[in-house]
C-alpha cells in the first residue's frame, strides 16, 4: 500500500535518526511488540469510547470524537499495522497525537493495546530499522529497552492523511 | 503615544478607502452625466480629505499626488472646466494610484511609481493645454518650479518672495489643526520657506492656557511658487486665522503695505532662499519615513452598524438581569418556587438565543460591499471591449456573512466579466438583432428562505445549446450515445461548469461562456451554496447563486440511519413522509418514489454510507425529500429525531474532506454528529444513477 514511500524513507533515514537523539519516548504495546513515539507529540491519553463513524473511510479509521470542541479522527493502529487481535475493552487507550506544524499540524487519536512507560533514550543507541514490513515505512529507528526492542514511530508520517485517502 | 498614532493612522486608512470609493463612485456618475453641483462638491471634498489626511500623516506621496487631482476637480467644481471622458479616465486611474500607494504604506512596501508619474503627467498636460483656453482657471500644477503664475499677480519673475503673515486663532488647536503641519508643507515647497515665530503675544506664565495657541508666524516663500498653491496649504484653516499674503517685488522691496510688520523683519536677510532651508527650525523631515504599520490590520477589522452594537448591549443588559434573578432564586430556593425557576430558565434561554443571533448578526454586511466594485469594472470593460453596458443593481442592502461575502466576490467578478465579455454583443450586432444598443447587466440579491440568492443576468446572446454540447463531446465530458434533443437545456448548460470545459483557449468564440467556471462553482459549493444557469438564445443568460446566510450555524434536523445520528440542514428539506411501498416504482433500473405525479429518485443512505443494507420492508422507513439546485431526491432513513441549531465544525481541519458530508457538529451529550452535504450527495447520486442506467436522470 505504501510501497512508493519506502525508498524515500530509507534515503533520509540517517537524518531522521539524527533528529531522534536525546528524546523521551512514550512506549506502548501493540500485538506483543513495543513501540514508542516522541513524547512531545503526545497531546493526551484517553480511555476508549466509541467514535462517530465516517462514511467511506479506510477500515483503520474508526471515526471522529469530540476533543474539547474539536473534531478529531481516531485510527486503530492495530488494524493499520495488521495486528492479529483487535478488541476494545475498558483498558484500551487512545493516544492523542499531533503532527508537527511542518507536516500538517493535524491532531489524531491512535488506538493501541496498552501504554507502558516513558523511556529516556539515555545512552542507548538508535539503530536504523531493518527488514521489510507493512510497518517499516512509519518507523524511523530502533532502540534497545532492557530485553526488548522498541520501534520508534514517526508521528508525522503516521498522520499523513493524504497517503490513504 | 506611538500606539495612539498607529490607531489614528489605521482610522485614516479606512477613511481614505471610503473617500476613494466616494471619489470613484462620483466620477463614474459624472461619466454617465448624472452629476450635479452637489455631487461635484462631494467628489471634491473626498479628494480634499484624502490630501489633507495624507499630509497630516506625512504620507507625502499621496498628498502631493492627490493635490493635482484636487486642483483639477476644484476647477471643475467652480465651473471653469468641463470634465470630459478622457479626463475622467485619467482621474479614475489616479484613484487606483492612490489606492496602490495607500496599500504600499499600509504594508510598508514599495509600489510602482511609473503609473502615478504617468497619471500626474497626464493631469498636468490636461491643465496646461486648457490653460490658454480658459483664462479664469489657474494652473496649480504642483510640478516643481512651475512657471505659471496666478493671474492676479503681475506676470514675470519680479516677485521675489511671498511674505505671509499667519495669525492663527487661539482656539485653532481644538479643531484638530496643527500649525506645524502647515509650516511643514510650506517648507516642502520648491525653494523652501523662511519661517519666523512671533512669540510676543504669549501671556504671562500664570495666565497661559496650554491648550491655546498664542504664537504667530511670519513666513517668506520663494516667489516662483504660485499664490494659489500657498493658499491651498492654508485652505484647511482659512476660517481660523488671519492670513495675509503679500508679494515682495524684486526691485521694490518697500512695496509692501498691509503686511509691513510681517514682511519687514525677515525681508532683510533672506536674499538667498537656498540658505533658508538649512537654518530652518521646522521639525519636518521631507519625505518623512514611512509609518511602520502592522500589515493586515485593516483587513481583519469590521465596521459595524451602531444599531447592532446597541442591540447587543441591550441584550447583555437583559441577560445580566435574568442572571441576578436566578442567583437570587438559588440563594433561597424552596420547591414552591419551582415555577419561578422554570420561567427564569426560559427567560435565560430566550436571552441566549437572541444574543446568539445578534452576535452572528455582527458579522453580517450588506452585499453592496461586493457590488460596489462593479460600476467601475463595467466601465473599464465596456471601454476595453467597445460595448455599451448598463449595470442595474438591486438588493444591495441584503446582508451576508462577512466570510461568505469575501469569498463570493471573486466568483461574482468572474460572472460579471463573462457577462460583458462573452454574453453581451457589440452595439452593431445588437442593432441587427433588433435589441437596444446598450446591453444590460443585472445584479440582484435577495433572501429566499434561509438562504440568500444572488443573480447575475445579462440580455446578451445567451448560451447556444448545440455549441455547448459539441464542446462537451469534444472534451469527452459526455458520451455521444444520447442525442442532443434528448438532453434538457439545464443539463447541457450546466456542462459549462465542468472542469474540463474551461481549459480550452478561445472558449468565448465557441460557447460564449466558460473560462474558469468550474472554479466559480467550486468556490460556491465550498460555501455550501450552489449555482445554476438559465439561458435563452438571443435573450440572455442568467446565473443564480444560492448561498447559506452564515457558515457558522445552521438549523438542522437530526435523523437516525442505522444507529448513527446525522444532521440534515433544515433548509434543504421539503417534506418527510412515511414510505408507502406501493408508491415505489422501478424505472430503467432506478428506484423512484411516486409523489403527487412527481417521480423522485430514492437514495438509500444506509448503503450509501456503508452502514449495512436496508430492510426490504420499506413501509417502516421514512423518506426525507430534500432539494438542492432544483434537483430533488428522497433520502431513505430510519427515524426522524428533533430539530436544533447546530454549530458547524470542520472535519477537514484534522481529517479530510468527506464526500457527502459537509462538516460535523457536537450534540448536547458531547457526541459528534456528521452534517450531510445535500448538494454533494445529490450530485454524486445522480451522476452514478445516470451512469448505471445509461440515461440522464432528469430530476
Amino acid at each position: 500500500m505504501q510501497t512508493g514511500v519506502e525508498s524515500d524513507t530509507v534515503l533520509d533515514i540517517d537524518d531522521r535518526v539524527e533528529q531522534l537523539q536525546g528524546s523521551d519516548y512514550l512506549s506502548f504495546e501493540l500485538d506483543g511488540e513495543l513501540y514508542g513515539v516522541d513524547i512531545q507529540t503526545v497531546e493526551e491519553i484517553r480511555v476508549w469510547s466509541p467514535p462517530t463513524l465516517i462514511p467511506r473511510s479506510p477500515a483503520f479509521i474508526l471515526g471522529v470524537i469530540n476533543l474539547r470542541g474539536m473534531i478529531v479522527p481516531v485510527m486503530d493502529l492495530r488494524i493499520r499495522f495488521q495486528a492479529s487481535q483487535v478488541d476494545y475493552h475498558r483498558e484500551t487507550v487512545v493516544l492523542i497525537l499531533r503532527a508537527s506544524e511542518m507536516a500538517n499540524g493535524k491532531i489524531m487519536g491512535v488506538v493501541v493495546d496498552a501504554v507502558s512507560d516513558v523511556v529516556d533514550q539515555g545512552e542507548g543507541q538508535i539503530m536504523p530499522p531493518l527488514g521489510d514490513s507493512q510497518v517499516i515505512a512509519y518507523v524511523s529507528g530502533l532502540l534497545n529497552v532492557g530485553e526488548r526492542v522498541m520501534s520508534l514511530v514517526n508521528v508525522d508520517e503516521l498522520l499523513r492523511i493524504e497517503r490513504w485517502i | 503615544m506611538a500606539m495612539d498614532m498607529d490607531q489614528l493612522r489605521r482610522i485614516f486608512y479606512e477613511e481614505c478607502r471610503e473617500n476613494l470609493e466616494v471619489l470613484e463612485r462620483g466620477l463614474l456618475a459624472l461619466d454617465l452625466g448624472a452629476a450635479n453641483f452637489e455631487s461635484m462638491n462631494t467628489i471634491f471634498r473626498a479628494a480634499h480629505s484624502i490630501k489633507g489626511g495624507a499630509a497630516t500623516f506625512n504620507l507625502d506621496d499621496i498628498s502631493h499626488f492627490t493635490h493635482v487631482m484636487e486642483t483639477l476637480l476644484d476647477e471643475a467644481r467652480e465651473g471653469n472646466r468641463q470634465l470630459d471622458r478622457q479626463t475622467i479616465d485619467i482621474l479614475l486611474r489616479g484613484v487606483d494610484c492612490i489606492l496602490a500607494m495607500l496599500e504600499a504604506y499600509e504594508n510598508d512596501a514599495e509600489y510602482d511609481k511609473s503609473e502615478p508619474d504617468a497619471v500626474n503627467a497626464a493631469l498636468n498636460a490636461i491643465m496646461d493645454s486648457d490653460d490658454s483656453a480658459s483664462s479664469s482657471s489657474n494652473d496649480l500644477s504642483s510640478a516643481p518650479l512651475s512657471t505659471d503664475l496666478a493671474p492676479q499677480e503681475p506676470a514675470g519673475s519680479d516677485i521675489e518672495k511671498w511674505a505671509i503673515c499667519f495669525v492663527p486663532d487661539p482656539a485653532m488647536l481644538f479643531s484638530g489643526n496643527d500649525p506645524v503641519r502647515i509650516l511643514r508643507e510650506l517648507h516642502a515647497l520648491p525653494g523652501g520657506a523662511e519661517v519666523r515665530c512671533d512669540p510676543t503675544h504669549l501671556p504671562n506664565f500664570a495666565q497661559l492656557d496650554p491648550e491655546k495657541l498664542y504664537l504667530r508666524w511670519d513666513i517668506q516663500v520663494d516667489g516662483h511658487v504660485p499664490r494659489d498653491e500657498i493658499e491651498a496649504i492654508f485652505e484647511w484653516v482659512e476660517d481660523e486665522c488671519d492670513l495675509t499674503i503679500t508679494p515682495i517685488h524684486r526691485s521694490v522691496p518697500s512695496d509692501m503695505d498691509a503686511a509691513s510688520t510681517a514682511a519687514e523683519a525677515p525681508a532683510t536677510e533672506p536674499q538667498t532662499p537656498e540658505n533658508a532651508s538649512s537654518s530652518e527650525p521646522p521639525p519636518a523631515v521631507k519625505k518623512a519615513n514611512k509609518p511602520a504599520v502592522k500589515s493586515d490590520a485593516s483587513v481583519s477589522s469590521i465596521r459595524v452598524d451602531i444599531d447592532k452594537v446597541d442591540n447587543l448591549i441591550n441584550l447583555v443588559g437583559e441577560l445580566v438581569i435574568t442572571q441576578s434573578m436566578l442567583a437570587e432564586l438559588s440563594s433561597d430556593f424552596s420547591p414552591e418556587r419551582l415555577e419561578q425557576l422554570q420561567s427564569g430558565l426560559e427567560q435565560l434561554m430566550l436571552n441566549t438565543k437572541e444574543l446568539q443571533e445578534s452576535v452572528l448578526n455582527i458579522r453580517m454586511l450588506p452585499i453592496s460591499f461586493a457590488f460596489n466594485r462593479f460600476p467601475r469594472l463595467i466601465r473599464d470593460l465596456s471601454l476595453q471591449l467597445g460595448k455599451r453596458v448598463e449595470l442595474v443593481i438591486e438588493g444591495e442592502n441584503t446582508e451576508l456573512d462577512k466570510t461568505v461575502l469575501e469569498r463570493i466576490s471573486d466568483p461574482l467578478v468572474h460572472l460579471v466579466r463573462n457577462a460583458v465579455d462573452h454574453g453581451l454583443e457589440t452595439p452593431a450586432v445588437r442593432m441587427e438583432k433588433g435589441k437596444p444598443e446598450t446591453g444590460m447587466v443585472h445584479l440582484n440579491a435577495y433572501h429566499q428562505g434561509g438562504s440568500i440568492v444572488i443573480e447575475v443576468s445579462d440580455d446578451g446572446s445567451g448560451l447556444d445549446k448545440e455549441r455547448v454540447w459539441r464542446k462537451a463531446l469534444d472534451k469527452g465530458l459526455i458520451s455521444d450515445d444520447i442525442p442532443l434533443c434528448e438532453l434538457t437545456d439545464s443539463h447541457v448548460f450546466n456542462l459549462v461548469f465542468s472542469p474540463g470545459f474551461s481549459t480550452v483557449e478561445q472558449v468565448s468564440d465557441v460557447s460564449g461562456r466558460g473560462v474558469g467556471m468550474d472554479v466559480v462553482r467550486r468556490n460556491i459549493e465550498q460555501l455550501g451554496g450552489n449555482i445554476d444557469v438559465h439561458s435563452t438564445v438571443d435573450q440572455g443568460c442568467s446565473f443564480k447563486i444560492s448561498l447559506p446566510l452564515t457558515l457558522a450555524i445552521l438549523d438542522g434536523q437530526l435523523v437516525k440511519i442505522a444507529e448513527e445520528v446525522y444532521v440534515v440542514p433544515l433548509i434543504s428539506i421539503i417534506e418527510s413522509l412515511q414510505v408507502d411501498s406501493r408508491q415505489i416504482k422501478t424505472a430503467s433500473g432506478v428506484q423512484l418514489y411516486r409523489l403527487r405525479e412527481e417521480n423522485i429518485p430514492i437514495l438509500r443512505l444506509k448503503e450509501e454510507f456503508g452502514l449495512g443494507s436496508t430492510d426490504d420492508d420499506l413501509d417502516k422507513q421514512l423518506l426525507c425529500l430534500v432539494e438542492a439546485g432544483d434537483k430533488k431526491v428522497g433520502l431513505l432513513l430510519d427515524e426522524l429525531l428533533g430539530q436544533q441549531q447546530v454549530v458547524i465544525k470542520s472535519l477537514e481541519s484534522n481529517y479530510a474532506r468527506v464526500p457527502g458530508i459537509s462538516g460535523a457538529t457536537i450534540l448536547g451529550d458531547g457526541s459528534v454528529s456528521l452534517i450531510l452535504d445535500i448538494q454533494g450527495l445529490i450530485t454524486q447520486f445522480l451522476a452514478r444513477v445516470s451512469d448505471a442506467s445509461g440515461h440522464i436522470a432528469a430530476a
